[in-house]
């Protein structure tokens, strides 16, 4: 918890203005607490409401304190324009952060741009930020970065031939987009692409399709109970193939609940699920570690990468205002050029062109080791 | 297609249409006390494994699954008791929108009480990758603890309908209500009983599924929709019926799968469906009766 304090500190002090009180600063956030997407949402609300508490006990930011009003999407997008409208027109908040899910995003997208309010959404579709919008952002990192960590693995293991599941969810779509664009570059054919429905209880089925097709892999892209539950059916049917999931995967529980059968998977992910493994001079680590800490001691859950997002998204907003005050326009632009932020997803350097700012080494390959999340190494 | 890869698809298929069928056998007995659908049947199951889960952290397995059932079917009493009993003459329609809300009750309560994580109990038989190879063809041991529930519960629930007072009597309550009080038959207590019956059953399914589907407070919405399918192709009231019907179904979605997209599963049970219902408006094994629905 201390380390937590004094990087929340770290921050406030730099603006040095004496604690004044003032109207709060509105902080909007569209979250899926609730629903299917709910282990994205979840902890993204705890780690705000902690952040926030934490925040107004150090006196706010430039001395007036934060509101954060959270909106639960219950991960649909209807509802996330909704709560979009009614956060931008009736509560004027000052920015708003998520949604959860990139299938929401993309919906409130317009929606923020029109109103002129800083979006920062915790997801991670590349369609959110290319094309550019001014005022939409995003901290977690893109898809299609996840994709060629998992291709250039493959291609070091060589293998050739792989099969595909996905979600019917905008994360899923999203996905089979970019891994059916890269696969060939990495000289990989997609020899079976299935999408399932997001609420499947089992998946035998597809399991049997891809068995078929002689795979020397599998590759699942969801964030579903699904994707525990395909690695179940892959076991069960003696498959031996290596199975590779997206960063979607990056929740301890979705290991715990698949058991012996979650043993030797490999997916990309933010760094913060193995923050205690990573070397003493890795540069995220005091964040990563001050956060675990502070929201395991709290909660008495795992940290995952998704509360993160949610970390990120609020310490750059506020390191934004800080920096050019609490001007909408100024602290848009001042967003627009943060360098070498280092948060839980990596650093970030956001530019004109680029609204996501990590790159590539965002991502570090991860495996199930025991029921644990274990870097994968090089 | 191989015979090896056409066999895995129909036990693929098997374990679809067995947890269709066993949520699907907890549709019909309020059905047969009330002739009323209970839209609250997936929150039942939901309730069952999760408080399964939840006492299994300091009970063996069977006694977490008999204590789950035991308080789901309290629950169930407590919503007859509570929502159903003081009305006079209720209509169908008004019986149904009452356990529509009862089922966003009971999920909402749920969210309160577990919040939104995923849970499930371990495997009764082996674990996440135990399976039965027969000539190449795998199935997880506990599709078939599913399937023998299932086989179970409709031979006990037969004999109870068939052979006992008190199941000749809730059939005599659902034929005609009042006939059925004019012979002297307790006919509140019956429906309770229903409701106590429906709402055990719908846990022990809720048990037995858990280590394959996951649970979560909002698995009872997607559940009920196939067991609700499922207990309508069957023949409503009709326990035998739903358990062929699913594991009909089941098939059908599989072998779909093995030639189509999955995006198209749906679509081709449901077109199936529509086309045996018009067909049979009272379900594949149902009497005329059902069809008033």
């Amino acid at each position: 918890m201390r380390g937590l304090r004094t990087i929340v500190a770290a921050g406030l002090v730099a603006l040095g203005s004496p604690a004044k009180a003032g109207d709060p600063i509105k902080v909007g956030a569209l979250l899926a607490v609730t629903g299917p997407a709910a282990f994205l949402g979840a902890p993204e609300a705890r780690t705000l409401e902690m952040l926030v508490e934490e925040l107004n006990a150090r006196g706010g930011v430039g001395g007036r304190p934060v509101r954060l009003i959270v909106k639960d999407t219950g991960g649909s997008p209807e509802k996330a324009i909704s709560f979009a409208r009614q956060l931008i027109e009736e509560e004027q908040v000052f920015a708003i952060i998520g949604p959860s899910t990139s299938g929401e995003t993309m919906a409130v997208k317009a929606i923020a741009e029109e109103g002129k309010t800083l979006l920062l959404s915790a997801s991670a579709a590349e369609v959110i930020v290319n094309p550019v919008a001014p005022h939409v952002f995003k901290v977690a990192p893109k898809d299609s970065f996840a994709a060629e960590v998992i291709f250039r693995r493959m291609k070091k293991m060589g293998i050739t031939r792989i099969g595909f599941l996905s979600s019917n969810t905008g994360f899923g779509k999203a996905g089979k987009e970019q891994v059916e664009k890269l696969a060939p570059a990495y000289g990989i054919q997609v020899a079976v692409s299935e999408v399932y429905d997001k609420a499947a209880t089992d998946l035998t089925a597809e399991v049997t399709k891809i068995k078929a097709a002689n795979v020397q892999a599998i590759l699942n892209w969801s964030t579903e109970p699904a994707q525990a539950i395909v690695l179940k059916n892959v076991r069960q049917m003696g498959l031996g193939v290596p199975v590779f999931q997206s960063h979607g995967f990056a929740n301890v529980q979705y290991a715990r609940a698949a058991g012996a059968a979650a043993e030797g998977v490999i997916f990309p992910a933010g760094r913060v699920v193995v923050a205690d493994a990573l070397p003493a001079g890795n540069p995220q680590k005091a964040v990563l570690e001050a956060y675990k800490r502070a929201y395991e001691a709290r909660y008495k859950e795992d940290v995952s990468t998704f509360g993160g997002h949610a970390f990120d998204a609020l310490m750059i907003l506020v390191r934004a205002i800080e920096l050019a005050g609490p001007d909408r326009a100024k602290a848009r632009a001042a967003v627009e050029n943060l360098r070498g932020f280092v948060g839980t997803g990596g650093v970030f350097n956001f530019s004109a062109a680029d609204h996501n700012g990590l790159d590539i080494d965002a991502f570090e390959l991860v495996t199930v080791k025991d029921g644990r999340f274990v870097p994968l190494g090089p | 297609m191989t015979l090896e890869l056409f066999f895995q698809y129909l036990v693929a298929g098997l374990t679809y249409g067995s947890i269709y069928a066993v949520v699907a056998i907890g549709f019909n007995i309020i059905y047969n006390a009330t002739g009323v659908i209970n839209f609250a049947q997936g929150e039942f199951v939901m309730l069952g494994g999760m408080i399964a889960v939840s006492l299994h952290r300091f009970a063996p397995l069977p006694v977490a699954i008999a204590g789950a059932v035991a308080a789901t079917a309290a629950v169930g009493a407590l919503v007859e008791l509570t929502c159903v009993r003081w009305l006079t003459r209720p209509s169908v329609l008004r019986l149904i929108v009452i356990t529509i809300g009862v089922a966003i009750l009971l999920r909402e309560a749920a969210l309160f009480a577990w919040g939104e994580g995923v849970r499930s109990l371990p495997y009764f038989t082996g674990d996440e990758v135990t399976a039965l190879s027969f000539h190449g063809v795998s199935v997880s041991p506990q599709a078939l603890w599913v399937l023998g529930t299932t086989a179970l519960t409709v031979a006990l629930l037969a004999f109870f309908f068939g052979h006992t007072m008190l199941g000749r009597e809730m059939r005599a309550c659902a034929a005609n209500r009042d006939a059925a009080a004019l012979c002297g038959i307790p006919t509140r207590n019956l429906v309770t009983l229903a409701f106590v019956l429906s709402a055990a059953i719908g846990a022990l399914a809720g048990c037995v599924v858990s280590p394959i589907t996951y649970t979560s407070y909002a698995i009872g919405g997607a559940l009920a929709i196939k067991g609700f399918t499922v207990a309508i192709l069957g023949g409503l009231g009709n326990g035998a019926g739903a358990v062929a019907a699913g594991l009909l179904l089941g098939m059908l979605e599989s072998l779909s799968v093995s030639v189509l997209p999955t995006a198209y599963k749906d679509v081709v049970t449901l077109t199936i469906l529509l086309a045996i219902l018009f067909v049979r408006p009272s379900g594949l094994f149902g009497g005329r009766e059902a069809s008033r629905i």
